[in-house]
């Protein structure tokens, strides 16, 4: 069950956006994140979430992938929309049930947040699926690097942030070979009452946090072994290049918030 | 109680890019009492195989019968508990799944989840502690504090607790000790003799597999290549060597022998005593 998520892994192959340069990718996601909160209406999102299957398809992933790897974020954003429905009071009343009314106001507002969501996972899980972890940090260090003159750690939290992406399949393995293990001694972890399914989780965090930290000590060791000494003076074996189609990728994303912007403020 | 495996196929992550084919058209049956050894090169399938054994994992394809009961592909099985309750499974690394704050808690775990009484797993775990060559004390202990051995023995104890009619062992020894490698090894052919226990295990060791199975299932690279006695397994040193396998000890050093002396021994030995006796036998009583 374990083995099909796909969050924080690494697809290798070639297409055009696995050849995009970390940093215009990296970039372009947290501008995409900005932009998307721009869309205000159906029609705005209808374009972004074109503009994202797009990107998508260049990349040469399928969305039914993507949907059945990141099902346990479909099942979140499946939540939100309900909640969504239930909460909101505004608008025409669509259908009364005595109990609970759902309004106009809530549906429309249901199908937006819950859109805006899974176009920010599809996109930011384009990121994690077409880089390497490896690839990730360095565009990170290479952006953050201007910041180093006031004393901001960018080698470290590239660092930081490239042994957290790197470990996320480790564990995702663990947690499943753990899981067996108990349940091979008896533990129950999809049946029977709710109190009794939260208790069998136990037995599944504490050896999984008693690894990850014993992993952490090693890893620390090792690299203090191989004489690790942080960021300093240290050059580059792989080195970054930008190319046109960096640029280019960048300029589309211009015309998407310059549309949304226009559909939002002059519309 | 039999277990059978009935052209099984596992695939992992099936359906996504990732999709890799572990085992492929394996059949072999165990049944009730034998030991039996699956030996195999190192990513061959062995540990896929050993899940299927108590429904932890579905066959992609095919089917399993553990006793009375059938997995097959395709279709949803409920109420597994009864299957792992029989069907105790040693992981390979045992010692990553203790997670109680005290060895006799942890021990206790497995029993208790299929409705054994609290005193009766109490019971148990003070026996199992010593059957796996741990002291009672012990027992109070976090697992935690334990040395890498004695945390594999108490995960071992905690998973014989549970008296299941059928031990699956996936490599249980790697990482000991000699002298622990052959206690445990030992007490496991005890249980297995005494309490005629139905064992099934994978082990990288030749030894083992020559001294201790009825059978020998060979795996490579996910599909089974030979399954017989170990003594026919073992004379057929070159086919062993294409599945990246060796033969025992005593038999390379009854080849060696057979070299320096001119002749060949009627069959091959699986044990050193073995061999001196035939080998006496040949030089006409003039022991070596
Ligand atoms: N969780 C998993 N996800 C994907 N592939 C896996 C997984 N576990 C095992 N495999 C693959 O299945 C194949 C068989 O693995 P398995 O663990 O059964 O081998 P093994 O014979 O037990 O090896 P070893 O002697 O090293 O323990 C290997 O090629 C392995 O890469
Ligand atoms: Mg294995």
């Amino acid at each position: 069950m374990m083995e099909k998520m796909i969050f924080g892994r690494y697809i290798p192959a070639d297409s055009i956006v696995h050849r995009m340069d970390p940093r215009a990718k990296l970039i372009f996601v947290f501008a995409f994140i900005a932009i998307i909160f721009l869309a205000d209406n159906a029609w705005a999102y209808g374009i972004a979430a074109i503009y994202t299957l797009a990107s998508i398809w260049m990349s040469g992933i399928t969305v039914r992938f993507l949907i059945s790897g990141l099902k346990p974020v479909m099942i979140l954003i499946a939540f939100t929309f309900i909640l969504q429905i239930f909460f909101a009071r505004e608008g025409r009343v669509v259908l009364d049930l005595g109990f609970l009314t759902i309004y106009e106001e809530g549906i429309r507002q249901a199908f937006m947040i819950s859109t805006r969501f899974l176009l920010l996972v599809f996109m930011t899980s384009l990121l994690t699926l077409t880089t390497t972890p490896i690839s990730i940090t360095d565009g990170l260090e290479s952006l953050l690097n201007p910041l180093k003159k006031i004393k901001f750690p960018a080698h470290e939290l590239a660092l930081m942030m490239s042994i957290a992406l790197r470990f996320i399949p480790t564990l995702m393995d663990e947690t499943d070979k753990i899981m067996k293990a108990q349940m091979a001694r008896g533990s129950d972890m999809s049946s029977g009452p709710l109190k009794d399914r939260i208790k069998a989780v136990v037995p599944l965090m504490i050896p999984l946090f008693v690894n990850a930290f014993k992993r952490a000590e090693d890893l620390a060791t090792a690299m203090e072994v191989r004489g690790y000494r942080g960021g300093e003076g240290r050059t580059k074996y792989r080195l970054l290049n930008w190319h046109i189609r960096d640029t280019m990728a960048l300029f589309t994303l211009i015309i998407l918030a310059g549309i949304l912007s226009w559909m939002r403020f002059w519309l | 109680m039999d277990i059978s495996l009935q052209e099984v196929e596992y695939r992992y992550a099936a359906g996504s890019p990732f999709e890799k084919k572990a085992v492929e058209n394996v059949s072999f049956t165990v049944s009730s009492g034998e030991c039996v050894a699956v030996i195999g090169h190192t990513g061959s399938g062995k540990s896929t195989i050993l899940l299927h054994l108590n429904a932890l994992l579905k066959p992609t394809s095919g089917s399993v019968v553990i006793g009375d009961r059938t997995v097959k592909a395709g279709r949803k099985e409920k109420d597994l508990k009864p299957i792992r309750q029989k069907v105790g499974i040693v992981f390979q690394f045992p010692e990553q799944q203790l997670f109680e704050e005290t060895v006799l808690k942890d021990i206790c775990y497995g029993p208790m989840n299929f409705g054994v009484s609290e005193e009766e797993a109490k019971c148990r775990a003070v026996y199992w502690i010593k059957q796996v060559g741990l002291s009672e004390e012990i027992l109070q202990e976090s697992p935690f504090d334990l040395s890498g051995g004695q945390m594999r023995r108490v995960a071992i104890a905690g998973v014989l607790a549970m008296e299941p009619e059928v031990l699956v062992l996936d490599e249980p020894t790697a990482g000991l000790d000699p002298r622990g490698r052959k206690e445990m090894m030992n007490m496991f052919f005890r249980l297995h003799k005494e309490r005629k226990m139905t064992m099934i295990l994978v082990t990288h060791s030749m030894e083992d597999a020559a001294d201790y199975a009825d059978k020998v299932v060979v795996l490579h690279k996910g599909k089974k290549v030979h399954e017989g006695t170990p003594r026919e397994l073992f004379s057929d040193a070159e086919r062993l060597s294409e599945w990246g396998l060796g033969v025992p000890e005593v038999v390379r050093f009854q080849r060696m022998l057979e070299a320096k002396a001119g002749r060949k021994l009627p069959g091959i030995c699986l044990s050193i005593e073995e061999l001196a006796a035939s080998f006496s036998e040949l030089s006409g009583g003039k022991a070596t």
